[in-house]
């Protein structure tokens, strides 16, 4: 149902929104007047400076964020489009109240090359529910043998940032080092996923107490942990910069803290999943449980909450990750690792930091979206919510309760742990660079794609 | 019972209900005729993706003794490297009105997928799935057990459990599927469980068990066990470092002529020494032990029969004794309003 690009008009006399009586960051109520692309007004100021032909939206008991900025989405085009494409994708992003994400680089060309990393941008241009940002693989292939062209990647149309070898361990260790001082040149960070892979050969599930009952291998902390070690040293003995992927483990959270405070320029994500779900429930054997790093114990979850809560972890990063149904309907070891997570995030992270008091609306912000876009080196996201600034924001109702159904979804992925659960929450509006691709919880109209000439503007508004 | 998918969620009742129908089972088999007409025109298919002769013709026999049609559906190699996959192969025998599924597997877990999945109807019986359970030789272990410790206290063994019994299990508790379903049954039933074996071969976690674990196999014989258990040692464990050779494993955690002697020594006249087969002779037994009085792998396997018989009794015949559905609790999520 892809609009073609001819009917669209110009992002810049797009319709102008004026939002009445939203709670900013939870806070203070206040009018905001959307117009090209901005917020232009904000306050008293916005319903006089309002256009005739403005649309009103009452936000009334509703609470304006920024939009939220994923570092870790597989949206798996090229290659995997029977899992998702990046039509698809972005539209799960959109509803989930995301305005950017990051599409790792484990696509079928490997994101290794200028010119795969431009596909996948001009993909995200094209489709319009949210920016595309491509992950640019740090070895050809992933083969953990030989760097790709980094410096190609940054220098192109996608002006890639991000690296990560995500899904595999950058395990060698001067690989990694030469990585990390490479991508200094263009500001890049290397992203990894820390996975010691001779201490997870096989591995199936969290190693403790409930593996040695299940009889499934273990993927031991340490083996994360480790990794994450060896790395903050080499960040600093190198003076890189460093992002941990999908920290899972109580462990991991102190190294992380003990890095910071010696000065390391390492930040963290976590998944929506690991704030919530245990190990326990592998017991089912349902492999929907089934992901990389694993579901960890409830002590876990709790140093997890309280990293994030406390500023260790610096970030959410979904890990969206969907898979067809028949890697899922199978037996556990034979079924593919990963859940999606676009369109349950925000309730999911309500859940389990909001109404929990670990953190207001603003730590919320800064959580999903400032911070992330500080990390993907996004000037234009996660901004504050004040005259003048691009208009990447939501409107979330907190008192909303929903229960998730999976086959509902935008994504092709069918894989959600959270299936069934009632959850707090629900993003009822997305505007992406002042256009509104979701109103009232429903799709609305992709962002109409930039001419040509526009086309730096439209990611640096 | 629905289905017999492991010992972990197996109530004392529902086992002892087990152990008992099995002694009205090795009636039969006493019999000239060996046949009962229980489970006339109900199909038993099994399903095996793993090599086991031994097992599948236990089973085998086990449901023809019940006058059950028996269809064998060698399925060696994993479902993926086949092509076809579990769930097709599942409603490939739901559509040929398969009543009861006897599953070995490769992958821990296979058969409560295969239960809960809604793939098909049939009741499922876990032949050994992967490194979790097995539940079967468990029973037959625990069978096998009860009968010996009613004999030597004078008793007869149904409705007995197997409290005041030490049973001592030794090697590769890691990989075992027998040992991680005897831990559970017979501590369900009552006996104290030791574990003996190479820190290697012990998995992280065994901490949470209900027994006490040692290094030492002969400071766990001075423990003064009634059974000891030794579990088959697999060849490929040499070559991931679970231990630095054979003959030094075999030293530390066989049950050599020396250990068979130091039972005498110990005055232990009545322990038995049980093995679920196939033994390696001379690795993790002595031909010695695996030939003495004390040996009881041939009763294992006459044992094994009766025990499956009344498994697929039970659960295709239905019980009239059948309890209230075990409880499947998932704490699922971090409780609520949980905070650190």
């Amino acid at each position: 149902m892809t609009t073609t690009t001819s009917t669209r008009t110009s992002a810049r006399t797009g319709t102008a929104y004026l939002i009445r009586g939203g709670s900013l960051l939870g806070r203070g109520v206040e009018d905001l007047l959307v117009r090209d692309g901005r917020i232009a007004a904000v306050g008293s100021a916005a319903a006089s400076g309002a256009p005739q032909d403005a649309v009103t939206i009452d936000a009334d008991g509703l609470v304006v964020l920024p939009g939220m900025v994923d570092l870790h989405t597989h949206l798996r085009e090229p290659g995997r489009e029977d899992a998702e494409t990046v039509e698809t994708g972005s539209r799960a992003a959109a509803l989930g109240g995301f305005t950017a994400v990051h599409a790792m680089a484990n696509s079928s060309p490997v994101a290794d090359t200028a010119g795969v990393v431009e596909q996948v941008y001009r993909l995200g241009l094209a489709s319009g529910w949210v920016e595309v940002r491509p992950v640019g693989a740090v070895t050809v292939g992933l083969g953990g043998e030989r760097l790709a062209e980094l410096g190609a990647m940054a220098e192109s149309r996608a002006g890639v940032r991000v690296f990560s070898d995500d899904g595999i361990c950058v395990s060698d260790p001067v690989l990694m080092r030469r990585a990390l001082e490479y991508v200094k040149a263009f500001d890049g960070v290397i992203a990894q996923h820390a996975q010691e892979p001779r201490l997870t050969e096989g591995a199936q599930m969290n190693e403790g107490d409930v593996s040695a009952v299940l009889g499934l291998a273990g993927w031991p902390a340490v083996a994360e942990e480790s990794i994450i070690a060896r790395d903050v040293l080499l960040a600093q003995h190198v003076g890189s910069r460093l992002h941990v992927c999908h920290v899972s483990t109580a462990g991991s959270v102190e190294i992380i803290r003990w890095a910071k405070a010696r000065g390391i320029d390492v930040t963290a994500e976590v998944t929506p999943h690991h704030l919530l779900l245990t190990d326990e429930l592998v017991r089912s054997y349902d492999p929907v449980y089934k992901v990389n790093p694993p579901l960890r114990t409830p002590d876990d979850v709790t140093a997890l909450r309280a990293a994030l809560a406390d500023g260790t972890i610096d970030a959410v990063g979904t890990d969206h990750a969907p898979h067809p149904s028949e890697h899922k309907e199978c037996e556990w070891a034979q079924a593919a690792m990963g859940m999606t997570g676009l369109e349950t995030a925000l309730s999911v992270v309500q859940h389990a930091m909001v109404d929990t008091g670990l953190l207001d609306w603003e730590g919320f912000a800064r959580v999903t979206s400032v911070t992330p876009a500080r990390i993907g080196r996004l000037g234009h996201q996660g901004r504050p919510l004040a005259a003048g600034e691009p208009a990447n924001l939501i409107l979330v109702d907190p008192a909303a309760r929903w229960t998730v159904d999976p086959t509902t979804m935008a994504t092709k992925g069918r894989n959600s742990p959270f299936r069934g659960l009632q959850l707090p929450g629900s993003v009822r509006a997305t505007f992406y660079a002042g256009h509104a691709t979701v109103l009232d919880g429903r799709l609305a109209t992709p962002r109409p794609v930039p001419a040509a000439d526009e086309e730096a503007p439209a990611w640096n508004l | 019972m629905k289905h017999l998918l492991s010992t972990h969620d197996l109530s004392a009742r529902n086992a002892l209900r087990l152990l008992d129908v099995a002694e009205e089972m090795a009636a039969v088999g006493d019999r000239e005729i060996k046949k009962l007409p229980a489970l006339r025109g109900r199909t038993v298919v099994n399903l095996f993706f793993e090599d086991s002769t031994r097992t599948r013709i236990s089973f085998e026999a086990a449901a023809k003794r019940l006058s059950a049609d028996v269809i064998n559906f060698a399925a060696k190699g994993s479902s993926v490297s086949k092509g076809e996959s579990l769930k097709d192969t599942a409603q490939t025998l739901e559509a040929m009105s398969a009543d009861a599924v006897v599953i070995r597997h490769p992958a821990s877990g296979a058969p409560a997928r295969l239960a809960a999945s809604g793939w098909i109807d049939a009741a499922v019986v876990n032949a050994g799935d992967g490194t979790h359970e097995h539940p079967t030789q468990a029973l037959l272990d625990a069978f096998t057990l009860r009968r010996h410790w009613a004999r030597v206290g004078g008793t007869p063994s149904a409705g007995t459990d197997l409290t005041g019994m030490k049973v001592l299990i030794v090697g590769d508790v890691l990989h075992s599927r027998v040992a991680r379903s005897n831990v559970w049954l017979l501590t369900t039933l009552g006996a104290e469980v030791l574990l003996a074996g190479p820190p290697t071969l012990l998995p992280i976690g065994v901490g949470a068990w209900p027994c006490t674990v040692h290094y030492d196999l002969d400071d766990a014989l001075a423990q003064r066990p009634d059974a000891v258990m030794m579990l088959r040692l697999q060849a490929e464990r040499m070559n991931a470092a679970f231990f630095p050779s054979t003959r030094e494993y075999s030293r530390r955690w066989g049950f050599d002529d020396g250990r068979l002697a130091l039972l005498d020594a110990l005055g232990l006249d009545d322990t038995v020494v049980m093995h679920p087969g196939p033994m390696n002779r001379g690795l993790e037994i002595s031909s010695a032990a695996a030939d003495s009085p004390r040996s009881t792998v041939l009763a294992q396997v006459r044992n094994g029969v009766s025990v499956r018989m009344a498994a697929l009794y039970l659960l295709l015949a239905g019980d009239p004794h059948d309890d209230v559905p075990e409880q499947h609790d998932l704490p699922a999520l971090i409780p609520e309003g949980r905070t650190p």
